[in-house]
């Protein structure tokens, strides 16, 4: 057995994160998909798998999973991993996908690695780390190695594919339904892109003084995703779950903008791995600017409406 | 009620990080207590607190338990003046190099031996950012997970706690009984600063230390050999290039996308 994937889904999509968890596993020789789904709810995700490269599908069904969450996550897929001993098991880095991670690490007794952005046909993982200022590479010495893998880190190749499939039914046991959850609310994705997986992504910081309008609107125009250092987040200014930094998101992408942010370590620690960096600051001796590829002394309430008028100008 | 608080001494969350010989250089910067693991001392004091208030008598405590080097009390004397009432630190020569599975085994092992009703950890560590050790402690425990809380409500007389565990993908409110490894985010609270009197008092309170030994533990079971994960090799990544600073005189909006045309970024 080579790899287990695990093919993460939300409101009957399978997630991209699928597609470039396939293409790491494909390095180990043959790959199987796990997905987990509500009882009766099955069908319908493996017509969309088969549009990612696999081998195998195991579909296991039960209600348990959304009534208990992760225990009960957990417990189903550490028993397909000590069924299948795999070479090694993938899933998508995320908050659950890590605590996932963790849970199955330590009932099957196999070593882990955390946020990979990089993995060789030889087991070998790389992870970026201290905000990208290390690049670490590693091995797990245990039969089955678990890796958590950070989104977009690779370019998924789409091979359609007609894999096996088998279905499981799971009860979980006691000892998984300790904790239930009582009601569920998926977030609001206000149709900008998720912070991790976006190419472009805009931060404004303290310099916005808590007016975040004009950093959306050059979001929007350019499909970014909105981000936020933590003087922003601590402030109130933004949700907590877009803050960039040591204690929040780290993030890659192709374009990082950050605005009025002064860019202290703990804020570049989130941001410095990201392709081409521009700042917007009124500080002409703000540290971001030692990152910056492209850095403006200025008024962000200047800057950014002028290059969104120009933008849409230019696009229309 | 018990309750522990696993806290962490890490390398300043604002200071420079290296590697040498593939393993964080923590002799070479400051080292405080993680500031993530505040929230979650805050959080169990703002329980007991009341509690014991309603009660009459401090019969509600708040333990801290740390896994680190001699100089780790550094961070726990913080956690104590915040108003915790004791700590543990788990000290042996044979922890150095120790990874999250052989971390998770001997904070399981001090809070089994404990007999604590309710565990609370910060969502991760400012200089490894794993954020799997409460998960892989309910899993070891066989305990409750409620991970993420944003808010934390505690029923003490029903022995049960419900949380709002709020993540990127919405927020779901969950339940159990005692006892509960309970995680928590940034949001939950504001930690409070030790005041001059509880720096004052930090300094009586006791700091248990204890050995692998003490916990029914061998070396063998932690520290670098036994390590699932080897570090192959470690590399610092090159500087970034200098790049461009302009100036705003009244045109630096349009000369940004240009520059991002010409750059094809946009």
């Amino acid at each position: 057995m080579s790899a287990l994937i695990l093919i993460d889904h939300a409101a009957g999509q399978i997630g991209k994160s699928a597609g470039e968890l396939a293409t790491f596993a494909e390095r180990l020789g043959g790959v199987t998909g796990l997905i987990l789904a509500g009882s009766g709810q099955g069908d319908a995700l493996l017509a969309e798998a088969s549009k990612i490269a696999l081998n195998k599908v195991i579909l296991i069904e039960s209600d348990d999973f959304a009534n208990y969450s992760l225990a009960a996550i957990s417990e189903a897929l550490s028993a397909q991993v000590k069924a299948l001993s795999p070479k090694a098991f993938l899933i998508a880095s995320s908050s659950r996908g890590k605590e996932i991670a963790g849970r199955v690490a330590i009932a099957t007794d196999s070593g882990l690695i955390t946020d990979a952005i990089d993995l060789d046909s030889s087991r070998k993982s790389t992870q970026s780390v201290f905000g990208g200022s290390f690049s670490v590479l590693a091995e797990v010495t245990t039969p089955t190695a678990i890796i958590t893998i950070r989104p977009s880190s690779i370019d998924p190749s789409y091979d359609e594919s007609e894999p096996v499939v088998e279905k499981i039914s799971f009860t979980a046991s006691d000892r998984s339904k300790l904790a239930q959850v009582l009601s569920s609310e998926a977030a609001v994705k206000g149709g900008r892109p998720e912070l991790t997986e976006a190419k472009i992504v805009i931060s404004g910081g303290r310099g916005t003084n808590g007016d975040f309008a004009p950093v959306e609107e050059l979001a929007d125009l350019l499909g970014a995703a909105v981000g936020a250092s933590r003087a922003a987040t601590d402030a109130g200014w933004y949700p907590h779950t877009h803050q960039v930094g040591q204690t929040g998101k780290t993030v890659s992408p192709q374009l990082y903008l950050a605005c009025g942010i002064s860019g202290a370590i703990q804020h570049r620690a989130g941001m410095q791995t990201s392709k081409t960096i521009v700042a917007i600051n009124k500080d002409p001796e703000a540290p971001i600017f030692e990152v910056a590829d492209f850095g403006v002394v200025g008024d962000l309430f200047k800057v950014l409406p002028q290059a969104s008028k120009s933008l849409a100008g230019r696009k229309s | 009620m018990k309750i522990a608080v696993c806290v962490k001494q890490v390398p300043d969350s604002w200071a420079e990080k290296k590697m040498i010989d593939g393993k964080l250089d923590r002799d070479g910067v400051d080292a405080v207590l993680n500031d993530l693991d505040e929230y979650a001392i805050e959080e169990a004091l703002a329980i007991a607190e009341p509690l014991n208030e309603a009660a009459g008598a401090p019969i509600h405590t708040v333990t801290l338990i740390s896994m680190g080097p001699d100089r780790a009390s550094e961070a726990l004397r913080k956690g104590l003046s915040m108003g915790a009432d004791d700590a543990i630190l788990i000290t042996d020569p044979a922890l150095a190099g120790s990874d999250a599975l052989a971390t998770s085994k001997v904070l399981a092992a001090t809070i089994s031996a404990g007999g604590f009703d309710l565990v609370f950890c910060g969502t991760e560590s400012t200089d490894a950012r794993m954020s799997v050790i409460p998960a892989m402690l309910a899993e070891r425990l066989g305990w409750a997970q409620l991970t993420f809380a944003g808010a934390v409500r505690v029923d003490e007389t029903g022995q049960e706690i419900e949380i709002d565990r709020s993540t990127e993908f919405g927020v779901e409110k969950m339940k159990a009984k005692f006892p509960a490894v309970v995680g928590v985010i940034e949001k939950i609270n504001e930690p409070r600063y030790p005041s001059f009197k509880g720096i004052m008092a930090a300094k009586k309170k006791v700091i248990d230390n204890k050995s692998l030994a003490d916990l029914g533990l061998s070396g063998a079971d932690v520290g670098k050999s036994a390590a699932w994960s080897v570090v192959e090799s470690a590399t610092a990544r090159a500087a970034r290039e200098k790049g461009v600073k302009i100036e705003d005189g009244g045109e630096a909006g349009n000369t940004l996308v240009d520059y991002l045309l010409e750059k094809r970024l946009v």
